[in-house]
């Protein structure tokens, strides 16, 4: 902020960013951030087909094995997860793609689960925090969060792992900004963001240095 | 018999090292089974249709097209025709089926006909709610009258904090199972596994004995937890009526408008001081509501207390869902309140507010000593003297920063519990008790106490929690979980571990005083390799374990209440756009003899975290019209995220005048100081008060049209 240089507050249109916001109704309450890394729903399918309101035959693929299921279309990912494959890792708290303790990888993409229908989700890989330890060892990013106590009650803790391992894929050598911008989709109620800070900065070492398996 | 006492300084091999959380692991590997996770055999889905309106009466309901949908197995209602509701989103008729989805269609088929009623969900102006007022009487110390005559500076201030919810991230519900028709099993989302077991039964009218609670993980309470609540009991008679067991949870929208409420708190505040800084008098004019009850009373002035006082409060009955007690109950509001008008009384005085309050020490009672040393400390870490200035900061440009701090205090007495520690032959080693992990650390705290005092390893202790067939434990709210199992479990452990010495004090010729428990050994005091390992000692228990017990209260000094802490916030305002940014936070903040400084310090940071979202963003905003809540969702009702929090620093006051007072709670002092010292710094900023929580741009920009440096 220190280095931002701005001696003149009224713009040559002769309205103040104040004044603007105001006009605009845009000061209430605006998010301080969008994170780039925020998890995205997945694009819908190109060609288009009726399903339901019955139940249809589904075919998901988590975590390398293929799961065949029976279950309504308006079924979210994430409900099929929990419900159907007992896979309750992944937690449903605000359900409209705002908090991300949902977060799942699909085809290496972080999305919010509670947002993608499971029919949607047929043909990707789908990658959970069930998925994510190897023959017992804890992930470089798990690791890293039991070391740095980036976890309290733990509810929003493996959406937050899962954002966290899409995030270090991507960005390999994160800069303190980048993972203040780039987490910016997971939200925690206890507070432990100073841990996860830490956790995603140990992480990214540790995975440099061949810590990290399969 | 054993001297109760916790080990000194130079003798803990776990106690006060930096240990992880035990349940660590299951936590970040998504094992770790939370209620919402629970899935019995042939479970069914419960779900809730809620009142649509404030304040109405019920006229009819018509079930019948919801009872013939395929897949519902039982449909109930909870407040029948004739009842007045008193807040939107209050339950009417329960539902359980097969699926969840299948629930919700059935709730869209129920016909309820209400007539409204007159509603009150707004309550910032004191004049504007009529009869809704409950006036407590006046309260009169000293004498106000004359101090106010006689002061050198008087500042007149209104100040407040809006209605806020707890937003745990699982919700409120249960599973239900009945065994039979007398013995039912409920898996709660709770805070006080063993005391709500007894609550259900009672409710439901069954012997205490017959009803079992299991939990082992709970994604957060932060004090809205205790209670089974309507839809628990509702969810055991569903269950009952379904003959199968049946889950409810709360969806997002009603957790934020039924689930959790913290009670508001708004006043017009009076104070004095002498011309050199002597603060002499308090004037306070205080309301808020806490939903249809009314509400708590915040203990104004906090913390500080002048010579001279008149104050009154007024609760006010609001038609929103109740109060619930919200971490650190009434005291964030009253250090807000407090601490807002000292600050702008030291502003009047054109005094540095850490001068001020270090000039007026003695006011804080019994604690003055150590709230001094914390505020030097916290003033030290902030870099206070170099970067404060008076207020409105004066450097050109759009961005004023600014510097604020506040003081808080909480009891923190440790709660009853009982603890079973339990010797295997096998040198296996187990300590039961119900109580439960808010993800406080109480998991980790009872393992390191015991294994500190059987001379084990943190991972040799294997723990049994949650569940109302151990040994019971108090609920965890009100910072009084540590004191009372670290307690306990260390009797327990000494109590277990002096009948293991009188079994193998003759194998190693001693009297059994002589031995003591340390490096996995059992072994002679002064003569360390006089031992036998932890396991060939156990072998000398034959066939039978050790069971001992160990009660808080109990004998020996193991922990006491009281703490102190200060906070102190760095900030950045952009007087264009009225969006405030932390730059830094510090607290300094004692809690007597810290078991585990790592987890401790993480309790502190989420406090602060937690302080920073009700003091920017969180606010149960209600709608005049409708009466309803606005925001009851994630997008709308906010907290603060990874970019939102700044520089965190915690320094835990610690050394042997800490250790001695024993085990204090510490979950809720931390939270207590950030709204006043965030709220301070940006009136120390932008060189005018903004009145309200939370700090909103909106807010922001409307206390700069009326002054400030912009």
């Amino acid at each position: 902020m220190g280095k931002r240089k701005r001696t003149d507050t009224k713009p040559e249109t002769g309205l103040s960013r104040r004044e603007f916001l105001k006009g605009a109704g845009l000061a209430v309450s605006t998010p301080l951030l969008v994170g780039e890394g925020v998890a995205e729903a997945a694009r819908p399918a190109t060609d288009v087909k009726i399903l339901g309101p019955g139940k249809v035959p589904l075919l998901l693929r988590v975590n390398g094995a293929k799961h065949s299921l029976s279950l309504e279309p308006r079924v979210t990912l994430l409900d099929a997860l929990r419900d159907h494959l007992d896979l309750t890792g992944s937690k449903k708290v605000c359900d409209r793609a705002t908090c991300g303790a949902c977060t799942v990888i699909l085809d290496g993409l972080p999305v919010y689960s509670c947002s993608v229908l499971s029919v949607e989700a047929q043909g990707k890989e789908i990658q959970t925090v069930e998925g994510l330890a190897k023959a017992g060892q804890l992930h470089p990013v798990q690791a890293a969060f039991v070391e740095n106590d980036a976890q309290q009650c733990g509810f929003c803790t493996p959406g937050f792992v899962m954002a966290c391992t899409a995030f270090l894929d991507k960005h390999p050598n994160p800069t303190p900004e980048e993972v203040r911008r780039g987490l910016g989709g997971n939200l925690c109620r206890c507070g432990t963001y100073v841990g996860v800070r830490a956790a995603v900065l140990q992480a990214a070492k540790t995975i440099k240095g061949g810590g990290i398996h399969g | 018999m054993a001297e109760y006492k916790w080990p000194e300084a130079g003798k803990r091999a776990l106690i006060g090292k930096r240990t992880n959380r035990v349940d660590g692991p299951a936590k970040v590997s998504g094992s770790a089974k939370y209620t919402y996770d629970v899935k019995r055999p042939g479970m069914l889905y419960g779900k809730i249709l809620r009142c649509p309106h404030a304040h109405a009466r019920i006229v009819s309901i018509d079930t019948s097209e919801a009872e013939k949908l395929l897949g519902v197995k039982a449909v109930r209602i909870i407040q029948g025709p004739g009842t007045e509701i008193q807040w939107a989103g209050d339950e009417v008729v329960g539902v359980a089926a097969v699926e969840e989805t299948i629930a919700e269609d059935a709730l869209r088929k129920i016909k309820v006909q209400y007539e409204k009623l007159p509603h009150l969900v707004h309550e910032e102006e004191l004049e504007k709610v009529g009869d809704r007022a409950k006036p407590a009487a006046e309260q009169v110390s000293g004498d106000p009258d004359s101090a106010f005559k006689e002061a050198g500076v008087v500042v007149e201030g209104y100040y407040g904090l809006p209605v806020i919810t707890h937003c745990a991230l699982e919700a409120h519900g249960c599973v239900a199972e009945w065994e039979d028709e007398q013995n039912l099993t409920v898996w709660p989302s709770t805070q006080g596994v063993a005391r709500v077991a007894g609550q259900f039964a009672e409710t439901l009218g069954l012997p205490a004995g017959n009803v079992r609670a299991l939990m082992q993980y709970v994604g957060g309470g932060f004090g809205a937890k205790f209670s089974p609540d309507r839809w628990g009991v509702e969810t055991a008679r569903l269950a009952k009526q379904a003959g199968k067991p049946v889950k409810l949870m709360l969806e997002r929208a009603p957790e934020l408008m039924v689930a959790g409420a913290r009670p508001s708190a708004f006043a017009r505040i009076k104070v004095a001081a002498t011309k050199d800084g002597t603060f002499t008098a308090w004037q306070s004019e205080s309301w808020g509501t806490g939903g249809i009850g009314g509400g708590g009373s915040p203990p104004i002035p906090y913390v500080w207390n002048p010579p001279h006082q008149r104050k009154r409060h007024t609760a006010i009955a609001a038609n929103i869902g109740s109060a619930r007690a919200w971490r650190a109950p009434n005291h964030p509001q009253a250090c807000f309140l407090t601490m807002c008008a000292i600050e702008d009384l030291a502003a009047a005085l054109k005094m540095d507010p850490l001068e001020f309050c270090l000039k007026n020490i003695a006011l804080t009672g019994e604690r003055s000593e150590i709230y001094r040393q914390e505020l030097i400390q916290c003033a030290e870490l902030m870099d206070w003297k170099k970067k404060w200035h008076p207020r409105g900061d004066p450097s050109v440009g759009p961005i004023k920063r600014g510097l604020g701090l506040a003081i808080h205090t909480w009891g923190g007495r440790a709660h009853d519990s009982e603890c079973r520690a339990t010797i295997h032959p096998d040198g296996s080693v187990e300590v039961s008790l119900c109580t439960q992990d808010l993800g406080t650390g109480t998991r980790t705290v009872v393992a390191i106490v015991a294994a500190e005092t059987f001379g084990l390893p943190v991972d040799a202790i294997k723990l049994n929690v949650g569940d109302t067939r151990l040994p019971p434990s108090g609920g965890s709210g009100g910072s009084t979980t540590v004191g009372g199992v670290s307690s306990s479990t260390r009797r327990a452990a000494q109590n277990a571990l002096e009948q293991l010495f009188a079994k193998v004090a003759p194998d190693l010729g001693v009297a059994p005083e002589q031995l003591e428990a340390a490096g996995g050994t059992i072994r002679v005091k002064g003569n360390p390799s006089k031992n036998l390992t932890w396991k060939q000692a156990a072998a000398k228990l034959g066939v039978t374990p050790i069971h001992a017990t160990g009660k808080n209260p109990g004998p020996g000094n193991l922990n006491s209440s009281g703490v102190g802490g200060v906070q102190m916030a760095d900030v950045s305002v952009d007087v264009e756009t009225g969006v405030v940014k932390i730059n830094k936070m510090a607290a300094v903040q004692d809690c007597g003899l810290i078991i585990d400084p790592k987890l401790a310090e993480s309790q502190v940071y989420g406090a602060m975290i937690m302080g920073i979202c009700y003091s920017l963003f969180e606010e149960k905003v209600m709608d005049r019209a409708t009466g309803r809540m606005l925001n009851p969702n994630m997008e709308f009702y906010k907290l603060a995220g990874m970019a939102d929090i700044g520089e965190l620093v915690v320094q835990m006051v610690t050394g042997p005048e800490h250790d001695s007072r024993g085990v204090i709670g510490l979950g809720e002092p931390p939270v207590i100081s950030p709204g006043p010292a965030i709220g301070n710094a940006v009136a120390n900023a932008i060189g005018v008060r903004v009145p309200t929580l939370p700090l909103t741009p909106e807010r922001v920009l409307a206390a700069l049209e009326k002054g400030g440096v912009a």
